[in-house]
């Protein structure tokens, strides 16, 4: 029973991560702006100083960075053939509730359907 | 969407995995890496594979941003998704592994995923009120450029 609610722990922990990194790597980008128009007025080092120095972008590689280490933790006493489709689809479905929720994008029908067969296809490959 | 976006959402589709598979190739060369012998992560990096896995994860990230400066997240992440399914045939044509019928479920999944999001818009269009004039330009040609 505890190695299943660690297991689980994990999971959640690992999407939880991804999903606020992919969120707040979305706001960062959306902060800085469309990089191909950037880069034709400011150049390609202004556009890389304006995104490195953007702090949201920062908590962005913070938080995958927390996923990544969640999930190399998670890989090496978990059951990997649970642990990596699991959250690679929980993933998938979180960002998609939480780009409507956070970011405020329109996710329609096309979107839904085709985040839930690309989440369950992922779990099923890495299954 | 233009032939280069087009082309960075490809990037971020081949990069991922392909660096990773590379990485991951590099690593076994490598031979396991403990706390005590930490010196051997940096003679790791004179390996061909790692850094050819590091240089192509460099240009998957780099390119998975720019994507989320002009398209919306519900759309980069299942858009970029058909990177599973390469791995999965690499596994299968190239390593000769057998997939199994719940795999060749999952690749058919992903394949109709992918079709469904591809016609559709890249990103939300909105009309907001801009507080900050520094990113004003931006914000409003990345708000109208539905591409």
């Amino acid at each position: 029973m505890t190695a299943i609610l660690h297991t689980w722990g994990a999971i959640l922990l690992i999407a939880l991560s991804s999903v606020i990194g992919d969120v707040l790597m979305a706001r960062a980008m959306r902060q800085v702006g469309d990089v191909g128009h950037l880069r034709r007025s400011i150049g390609i080092v202004g556009v890389i100083w304006r995104t490195l120095s953007n702090p949201t972008f920062v908590l962005a590689v913070c938080a995958m960075a927390v996923a990544f280490f969640s999930l190399l933790f998670g890989l090496s006493w978990g059951d990997v053939s649970l642990i990596g489709p699991a959250a690679a689809s929980l993933t998938f479905i979180g960002n998609a509730f939480a780009a409507k929720i956070f970011l405020h994008e329109r996710v329609d029908r096309r979107r839904w359907i085709a985040t839930v067969l690309v989440g369950a296809g992922v779990a099923l490959i890495r299954g | 969407m233009s032939f280069r976006r087009q082309l960075a959402l490809l990037g971020v589709t081949v990069f991922a995995p392909a660096g990773e598979a590379m990485l991951s190739h590099g690593m076994k060369q490598q031979g396991g890496v403990s706390l005590a012998h930490l010196f051997s992560l940096i003679t790791a990096f004179l390996n061909p594979w790692i850094v050819a896995g590091v240089i192509l994860l460099i240009a998957f990230f780099a390119l998975y941003t720019a994507s989320l400066s002009w398209a919306d997240l519900s759309y980069v992440l299942p858009a970029t998704s058909l990177g599973y399914v390469m791995l999965a045939l690499v596994a299968k044509f190239a390593l000769h592994e057998q997939i199994t019928p719940m795999r060749w479920l999952g690749i058919a999944l992903i394949s109709g995923g992918v079709g469904f999001i591809a016609g559709g818009p890249t990103k939300t269009v909105r009309h907001e009120v801009v507080r900050d004039p520094q990113t004003a330009p931006q914000s409003a040609a990345a708000g109208g450029g539905k591409s």
